[in-house]
């Protein structure tokens, strides 16, 4: 089978160089790989496994097994919902409902033009703004869902 | 150089999101444009605690405390107060609504019954200068550790000061480290769980992000006392403020030759390293922390040995949470005895709680232990949100129970929370009111943990997903009441004879409403309803033609459309099409549409 081929940036080796020894470095290269690319694309693990020398099924059992790293590619602005306590009581759970609807997506899918993801997460810190969401690292906080349209408008045209 | 004022901006995560950064830029701006940068210093500092109202702004020497700040105030606050030595008035922080009411910070209700201890650099020094830190007797703690004092005159002083584990259980802190000092081995670690992972919760990063040197402190002296010269702060990826300011604190803490080798001259060597997690609750549990930190899957391994004996890379290990840690560095530089005085007698010290949900005042509290719920969520929290009615506190996030109503006035201690079927957990306190159902509840939090157990042991791994299934059955109207003694079976099982505490608690939240809301389950099952109004599929709407006009609003806003009806006309919903969304119930302005 021909080896699937992937670029890293000069500075993502570094960090491979320099953190390639220490013990348990997996979760903080994947970290670093997933910075990178949005998420940790396939064959990445597997230049990661043949750099590290790990096998690729053990690294694939990290990654699946920790919500943070994601296996696809986001949408250029990510959407994250916040379904902490706090926030699911304030109602956050219509939000995701709503934007969802709004996109007509669902899960891990992107939109069809490339531009939205969204992620249900939890607790992003700021109950006392709930419900809240945040796009890229814009957060919004308090949002009812007759603000979506436009919140979501805001990040269409660009 | 002395300033005419100190500006005090809140920098934690609640008050930037709420855009505190621009506001910084902005006074700075102001104040350089209006020719006054000499006379005031703008620091950005750690949380105030107080979310609801921010972004906070204190302003020195009047101590004026302004809430809700935007940064197109910066131009106001630098002209009146900086230039012309006025409090800006329509800033301050009211208690009521009348415009004379204004009140500084020691006034105010919300901070009145708090001590700060844990707590007591934040929202006062500028977390990225290690500088104000020591001004505030900040590393007197590890001086005296490392010159005054043998590791077993350390093991003492936290014996003395009763100190217990602030992450769950409460185990005691020197008998940790004790067993590790004494565990053999040439190599030991001392690792920090920073992976609050309670959804609500988030009292870590904010003492983090307000005072890492509290815990780097702290850290050294543990690494002392068990001698260690390796240590990890184990940080949850999804707090970047937090990482960032911690990064800043560690690199100068090595400037400064507080970390590295020879400390202090002192010839002890000690270093830290911060790995990030990567958003699995279980790794809040110690033993999975580990394997995680080892770079693995976060699963845990059954105890004994416990990582005082057999921990990280199977050495023997000091696992403690942020909390803990930054009470050591205040028990070291005041004092065990002083310590000791706060508190109740079997839980000595402070508590911190993110108090958060359907209360007036979300925001981050410290009290001394022994302080009622009644006091936290009344006295300080401000009650209940738009004069609703409490129905219960849940405390320790999917590990715990909900507290109701009759045991409001009971003092916080670890035993009392877990006699009342609830326990410390890390602090998360969810308020809820009587919009909230309990069976709503019970299903988030298993859903919770269904999605985060890990899956190695099979009594969480499938009591889990089976207690999910009837709880969902019951928010469906499809239970029965033998699924009520189900739910307690199961429950029962999964505490007993779970690997690790997120299987041994995940059946509180559901075990705890059972006892003390049983007749609301009830409701769901016998009668179909869900007297909240949550549980979507139980709930009715129907137009009420007495006093329908015939507006047609709730007509034009259904999405499905299935109300219909002449023009002033009373308007029927068609029930068999309805999809129980509730926009018309919100869009009548005549109270028309009625919920059951």
């Amino acid at each position: 089978m021909p080896v699937a081929q992937i670029e890293f940036s000069g500075e993502l080796m570094d960090f491979i160089e320099e953190w390639k020894e220490k013990p348990g470095n997996l979760i903080m290269l994947l970290h670093r790989i997933q910075e990178e690319f949005g998420y940790i694309p396939r064959e990445a693990a597997e230049k990661l496994s043949r750099i590290i020398g790990l096998p690729l099924a053990k690294i694939y059992g990290v990654i699946t097994f920790y919500h943070f790293f994601k296996t696809t590619k986001p949408g250029k602005h990510r959407i994250s919902i916040c379904l902490g306590t706090a926030c699911y009581l304030r109602g956050s759970q219509d939000l995701l409902d709503e934007t969802q609807s709004i996109l007509n997506i669902k899960g891990d899918e992107i939109t069809d033009d490339g531009l939205f993801s969204i992620d249900a997460v939890r607790c992003l810190g700021c109950c006392g703004l709930a419900p809240v969401l945040m796009i890229d690292n814009e957060i919004y906080g308090k949002v009812v869902k007759e603000q979506l349209p436009e919140i979501i408008a805001k990040y269409r045209s660009n | 150089m002395a300033y005419k004022n100190y500006i005090l901006v809140c920098g934690g995560t609640g008050c930037e999101s709420s855009k505190s950064d621009e506001l910084f830029k902005a006074l700075h701006q102001q104040a350089e444009a209006q020719g006054v940068k000499n006379d005031v210093q703008i620091v950005k500092t750690g949380c105030f605690g107080f979310c609801e109202k921010g972004p906070i702004v204190k302003v020195l020497p009047q101590e004026s405390f302004y809430v809700e700040v935007k940064p197109e105030d910066a131009k106001e606050i630098v002209a009146e107060q900086v230039v012309k030595g006025r409090e800006v008035k329509r800033l301050l922080y009211r208690k009521g609504e009348k415009a004379d009411s204004n009140v500084k910070i020691e006034d105010i209700e919300f901070y009145q019954k708090q001590f700060r201890v844990v707590l007591r650099n934040c929202g006062v020094i500028n977390p990225e200068n290690i500088d104000e830190y020591i001004a505030r007797e900040g590393y007197t703690g590890l001086e005296r550790a490392l010159f005054k004092m043998k590791p077993d005159d350390i093991v003492n002083e936290l014996k003395v000061s009763g100190l217990r584990g602030r992450g769950g259980a409460g185990f005691p802190t020197w008998l940790k480290w004790d067993l590790t000092k004494k565990a053999p081995g040439d190599v030991k670690y001392v690792v920090c769980n920073a992976d609050e992972g309670d959804p609500g919760a988030y009292m870590n990063r904010s003492t983090i992000e307000g005072d890492p040197h509290s815990l780097i402190e702290a850290m050294i002296i543990c690494g002392y006392t068990i001698g260690a010269r390796q240590g990890y702060i184990y940080i949850r990826a999804e707090y970047p403020l937090a990482i960032e300011r911690l990064k800043i604190a560690i690199r100068q803490a090595k400037e400064y030759g507080l970390l590295g080798t020879n400390i202090l001259g002192s010839g002890f060597d000690f270093d830290l390293e911060i790995r990030l997690g990567a958003g699995a609750f279980v790794c809040g549990e110690e033993t999975a922390l580990l394997r995680s930190l080892e770079g693995n899957r976060g699963m845990p391994v059954p105890k004994p040995p416990f990582p005082a004996i057999s921990g990280l890379w199977k050495k023997p290990t000091v696992i403690n949470n942020v909390e803990t840690y930054v009470n050591i560095s205040v028990i070291m530089s005041k004092g065990a005895q002083w310590y000791a005085k706060i508190g109740t007698e079997k839980s000595r010290g402070t508590k911190t709680f993110a108090l958060t949900g359907k209360i007036q005042n979300s925001g981050l509290v410290e009290v001394p232990m022994g302080t009622t719920l009644r006091e936290i969520i009344f006295d300080i929290g401000g009650g209940i949100r738009g004069g609703k009615k409490f129905k219960g506190v849940q405390t320790g996030g999917p590990s715990g129970g909900i507290i109701t109503a009759e045991s409001l006035d009971q003092p916080i201690s670890y035993e009392s929370l877990t006699a009342l079927g609830s326990m410390m957990g890390s602090g998360g306190m969810i308020i809820m009111d009587e919009d909230d159902c309990v069976v709503d509840i019970a299903k988030f939090y298993m859903a919770f943990c269904v999605d985060e157990s890990c899956g190695k042991c099979a009594p969480c791994r499938i009591g889990t997903n089976q207690m999910h299934a009837i709880l969902d059955k019951i928010s469906k109207g499809q239970g029965t009441e033998d699924d009520l003694a189900k739910l307690e079976k199961i429950g029962k099982a999964m505490t007993k004879a779970s690997l690790c505490m997120l299987g041994g608690s995940a059946a509180n939240p559901t075990l705890s409403t059972l006892r003390h809301f049983r007749e609301e389950y009830l409701e769901h099952i016998r009668d179909h309803k869900c007297r909240a109004g949550k549980c979507k599929d139980l709930v009715v709407y129907e137009i009420d033609a007495a006093k329908c006009i015939g507006c047609g609003l709730c007509a034009r806003k259904c999405p499905v459309p299935c109300i219909a009806g002449e023009k002033k006309q009373p308007h029927v919903i068609d029930q068999a099409r309805c999809i129980k969304c509730g926009e018309c119930y919100k869009a009548c302005k005549f109270g028309a549409v009625i919920k059951k």
